[in-house]
C-alpha cells in the first residue's frame, strides 16, 4: 500500500512522500523533489547567450557563439547527471539493512546498502547549514571495537532537505521496523 | 525471526527435486546453490555432498525441497517432498512450491524440535549466481579489520558461493547419479572466437613465460652489473641525479614481478599484476608511436638542429637580463661596486657555457638520434628523457640559482650575527640559545661597521637571489609537471578501471537490493544486484605504488627556506635519506 503527502523542504520549496509497506518487515520511503523548471532552463541558456553574443559584438570572432553552445550543452549535463537529486529514497529491510537510493534527474541512481549489524540507530540531529540551523535524519553505525560508541554518521535526504514534520513521519516508520530486530530473539548477539 | 533464502534465478525454471546450499545459522539464512532433480538415491546424494564439503571447506547440506508443477498442485507430490524432510533431516527444512507460470512462489518452513511454534517471516532474495560467484568484495578502508569479518553477513554468501565452484562442475545432462541444475544448466553462452583464444592461450602464454624468463634473466644481470658500476663515485652520482635511470629501475622492478614463475595467492596480486602488464603495454605501444612520429621526416634532426640555436636563444636572455640588473632594474639604486663584480661574474659564466654548448655542436644530433631511440622503452622513459635534457640544457641556471643563494645565505647569517653583537647579545653553541656578551669597544666598533656595510649591500645580492631563484623555480615547475605526467602513466591502474567499465559485476564494493511485485500472503520477494565500485574508488585501492613522493616540505617551511636562503630541492625521492 502507497500514500503521498506533501511537505516543505528547509528552504520552502514543495517536497512529496511517498510510503510504501511491502511486508511487515520491509518499507520504503522516497522523498521526490521538484523537476527542473523550464523557467530556470530557458533564463540561464538565455543569459549565458546573451553573454556570448556581447563577447561577439566586441571581438568578432564566431568562436565565441560556438563555445557559448558547447558550454551550454556540457554544462545542461554535468547538471542533470552529477547535481539535480530528484528522488531520494529510504528502503528499511527489517534483518537485511537499510538501502538508501539517490535518483539523478538523468536517471542515474546511487545506491549504498547498509547492513542492519552495522546499524546502530536512526535519529534525527541539528546541524548549522549556512545561516539556519535545520533538522536532518542519520543513520548512526556502529563502531566494532565499542559497543557504546558510534563509527560514522550517514545523512539522510540531503539534497531535499525536508522539515522536522516530514523528518517525524519518516522517523517514526523506520523505528517500528529497527524495533523488530530488538524484540526478536537474537542469536547472533551471543558473543 | 525472519528467515532469509537467497535463491539464485537461474533455477527459477528448474524441475522438481531438493536444494542443497549452505545453511548459515547466526543469520538465519539459507543459500542455495543448486537442485537435485528425482531420480536419486539419499544415500548417493549424501556422499556426494560429503566429497564436496571435504573439498571446498563449505558445509554444503540439503536444505529443503523445491516443486515446479506446471499442472494444479499435487497432493501425493506435498506429502513425498515432506517425507523427505525426515530423510535428511536439517532442521528448518524449507519447502518452496511454483504454480505453473506464477511469479508469486509459497514458501514454508517446518521445524520439528523448535520451541516457539510462531509463524517465521520469510524473505525470498533473488541473486545471479554467476555474478555473485565471479565478483571481488572490496569492504570499505576504514572497517577492513580483524572485526570486520563478523560484521559483514553478505562477504560469508559471496564466499559460499565462489568456493563452491567444484559444485557446478556436474550437471544434470551429466550421466553421473546426482543430476544438478545451477547456472551452467542454462548453457553458458559463448562465442567460437574465445574458445579458440582460450585454446590458443595456453601455448601463448607458454611462448610468452619464456620471453619473458629470458628478459628477466637479461635484466638481472644488467642489475647485477649496474650494482657493480654504482660502487663508483661519480657514476652513482650521476645515477642518482638522472631521473631516466630512476624510471628505468622501476620499470625493471616491474619486469621482474611479472616474470616471477609464482601464482598469485591471492584477488590483490593478480590484480596488481594484471595492472602492471597492461600498464608497461600501453607505455611501449605510446613510446614506440611517439618514436615512429619522431623519425618519420627526420623530424629528430631537425630538432637537434634548432637545439643550438635555443641554448644560444636562452642564453642571449640571460645576458640581457644581467645587463639590465648591471644598470637600474626597475628604477631600484644599486650599489655600483658589487653590482659591476657580481654581473661580470654571471656573464664570465654564460660565456663559457655557450663556449661548451659550441664546441659540443657537431655531436648534438648524433646522440639525439641514438637517444631518441631509447623511447621505445616507453613513454615515460621518453618523458624522463626530456625532463633530463631540460635539467642539462639549464644547468647554469642551477649554477647561477646555487651562487646567488649561498652569497645571499652567508649574509643573512652574517647580518643575524653582527645584529646580535649590535644589541649585545651572542649565541650560545653550547647551550643553543642567545644569551647577553660584553664585547670589548674594538670589538663593537668592527662589527658595527661590517653590519652596516653588509646591511647597504643587502639589496643588490638579494635582487640576484631573487631574479635567479624565480628562474630555477620556473625550470624546477616544468621539470615537476612532467614528472606528474610520468608518475600517472606509472600509477594508473589501467586494467582495473577497464574491468569496471566492461565488467562491473566483478568489483563489488556491495549489493542493492530490488523489491519485485508482492502478494499478500507470499513471501517478501527481493533483487539482490551487485553494485559496482566507483571508478575513484578502483584507482584508490589498485593504485601502483612509485618511487617519488611530494611534496616533501609543506608550503610553510619552503617559504622559510627560500626566505634564509637555504637550497631547496622540492622532489624528494623514495631512496633519499632525510636530513
Amino acid at each position: 500500500m502507497a500514500e503521498e503527502r506533501r511537505f516543505l523542504s528547509a528552504s520552502g520549496v514543495p517536497i512529496a512522500l511517498r510510503r510504501r509497506q511491502h511486508s511487515a518487515s520491509c518499507r520504503e520511503l522516497a522523498v521526490r523533489g521538484p523537476r527542473l523548471q523550464l523557467r530556470s532552463l530557458s533564463a540561464a541558456t538565455s543569459a549565458v547567450w546573451l553573454a556570448a553574443y556581447g563577447l561577439f559584438a566586441l571581438c568578432e570572432n564566431s568562436l565565441v557563439l560556438s563555445a557559448a553552445i558547447f558550454i551550454t550543452l556540457i554544462g545542461l549535463i554535468i547538471y542533470l547527471h552529477f547535481v539535480k537529486i530528484d528522488q531520494e529514497s529510504l528502503l528499511v529491510i527489517g534483518s537485511l539493512g537499510i538501502q538508501v537510493t539517490s535518483a539523478y534527474a538523468s536517471g542515474k541512481e546511487s545506491t549504498t546498502f547498509i547492513e542492519m549489524g552495522q546499524v546502530k540507530d536512526v535519529v534525527i540531529n541539528e546541524a548549522i547549514h549556512m545561516q539556519k540551523v535545520i533538522y536532518y535524519l542519520c543513520i548512526l553505525l556502529q563502531d566494532p571495537e565499542d559497543p557504546q560508541g558510534v563509527s560514522e554518521v550517514v545523512p539522510l535526504f540531503q539534497s531535499s532537505k525536508p522539515r522536522l514534520d516530514c523528518l517525524i513521519e519518516v522517523y517514526k516508520s523506520c523505528q517500528e521496523i529497527l524495533e523488530q530486530r530488538k524484540t526478536a530473539p537474537q542469536s547472533s548477539e551471543i558473543k | 525471526m525472519v528467515l532469509k533464502v537467497f535463491f539464485p534465478s537461474c533455477c527459477s525454471s528448474a524441475d522438481s527435486g531438493i536444494l542443497i546450499g549452505r545453511w548459515i545459522s547466526e543469520q538465519n539464512s539459507a543459500v542455495i546453490l543448486a537442485v537435485v532433480h528425482f531420480p536419486f538415491i539419499p544415500v548417493q546424494v549424501k556422499q556426494y555432498l560429503g566429497e564436496v564439503q571435504r573439498v571446498t571447506k563449505v558445509s554444503v547440506s540439503v536444505l529443503g525441497s523445491w516443486s515446479n508443477s506446471k499442472q494444479e498442485k499435487e497432493e501425493s507430490l506435498s506429502e513425498f517432498l515432506e517425507d523427505l524432510g525426515t530423510i535428511f533431516c536439517h532442521e528448518p527444512w524449507i519447502q518452496i512450491s511454483k504454480e505453473g507460470d506464477s511469479k508469486f512462489w509459497s514458501c514454508s518452513v517446518l521445524q520439528k524440535h523448535s520451541k516457539n511454534p510462531q509463524e517465521e517471516e520469510i524473505i525470498l532474495v533473488y541473486y545471479d549466481q554467476r555474478k555473485v560467484m565471479l565478483s571481488h568484495l572490496h569492504p570499505p578502508l576504514d572497517t577492513a579489520g580483524p572485526g570486520a569479518e563478523d560484521a559483514s553477513k553478505l562477504s560469508a554468501i559471496f564466499d559460499t558461493v565462489a568456493r563452491s565452484q567444484v559444485l557446478f562442475m556436474t550437471d544434470r545432462y551429466d550421466e553421473g547419479p546426482i543430476k544438478l541444475t545451477h547456472w551452467q544448466s542454462d548453457g553458458v553462452e559463448a562465442s567460437i572466437i574465445v574458445e579458440l583464444l582460450k585454446q590458443a592461450s595456453v601455448p601463448a602464454c607458454m611462448l610468452l613465460t619464456l620471453l619473458l624468463s629470458l628478459l628477466s634473466g637479461i635484466s638481472c644481470s644488467a642489475w647485477k652489473w649496474n650494482s657493480w658500476v654504482l660502487k663508483f663515485w661519480p657514476l652513482s652520482f650521476l645515477w642518482s641525479k638522472l631521473s631516466t635511470c630512476e624510471q628505468l629501475g622501476h620499470r625493471l622492478q616491474h619486469l621482474q614481478v611479472i616474470s616471477s614463475n609464482k601464482k598469485a595467492q591471492n584477488q590483490n596480486q593478480l590484480m596488481r599484476k594484471a595492472n602492471i602488464f597492461v600498464s608497461l603495454l600501453i607505455d611501449v605501444a605510446l613510446g614506440i608511436l611517439l618514436m615512429s612520429w619522431l623519425y618519420r621526416k627526420n623530424r629528430i634532426g631537425h630538432l637537434a638542429d634548432t637545439l643550438i640555436p635555443v641554448a644560444d636563444h636562452v642564453a642571449e636572455e640571460l645576458q640581457d637580463l644581467l645587463q639590465w640588473l648591471m644598470g637600474a632594474p626597475a628604477g631600484l639604486k644599486m650599489n655600483r661596486a658589487l653590482d659591476q663584480v657580481l654581473g661580470r661574474f654571471f656573464l664570465y659564466h654564460i660565456h663559457l657555457w655557450i663556449s661548451y654548448i659550441h664546441l659540443l655542436s657537431p655531436f648534438i644530433e648524433m646522440i639525439l638520434w641514438y637517444v631518441g631511440l631509447s623511447a621505445c622503452l616507453g613513454l615515460t622513459v621518453a618523458l624522463c628523457i626530456l625532463s633530463d635534457i631540460i635539467a642539462l640544457l639549464t644547468f647554469h641556471i642551477y649554477c647561477f640559482y646555487v651562487y646567488g643563494a649561498r652569497l645571499y645565505c652567508l649574509k643573512i647569517y652574517g647580518l643575524s650575527s653582527l645584529w646580535r653583537l649590535f644589541r649585545g647579545k651572542k649565541w650560545n653553541v653550547l647551550r643553543q640559545r642567545v644569551d647577553s656578551c660584553s664585547y670589548d669597544l674594538d670589538q663593537l666598533f668592527i662589527g658595527t661597521l661590517l653590519f652596516t656595510i653588509l646591511l647597504f649591500l643587502l639589496p643588490t645580492t638579494a635582487l640576484y637571489y631573487l631574479v635567479f631563484t624565480l628562474l630555477r623555480l620556473l625550470v624546477v615547475i616544468v621539470q615537476g609537471l612532467i614528472h606528474l605526467l610520468v608518475d600517472l602513466i606509472d600509477s594508473l591502474p589501467l586494467y582495473s578501471l577497464i574491468l569496471r567499465l566492461c565488467r562491473s559485476y566483478r568489483l563489488a564494493a556491495g549489493v542493492k537490493f530490488r523489491v519485485l511485485e508482492q502478494q499478500d500472503g507470499k513471501p517478501l520477494r527481493l533483487l539482490m544486484q551487485i553494485n559496482p565500485l566507483s571508478y575513484g574508488g578502483v584507482v584508490q585501492t589498485y593504485r601502483l605504488p612509485t618511487y617519488s613522493c611530494y611534496p616533501r616540505d609543506s608550503w610553510a617551511s619552503l617559504c622559510k627556506k627560500l626566505f634564509l636562503g637555504e637550497l631547496i630541492y622540492p622532489w624528494k625521492h623514495k631512496g633519499d635519506k632525510q636530513n
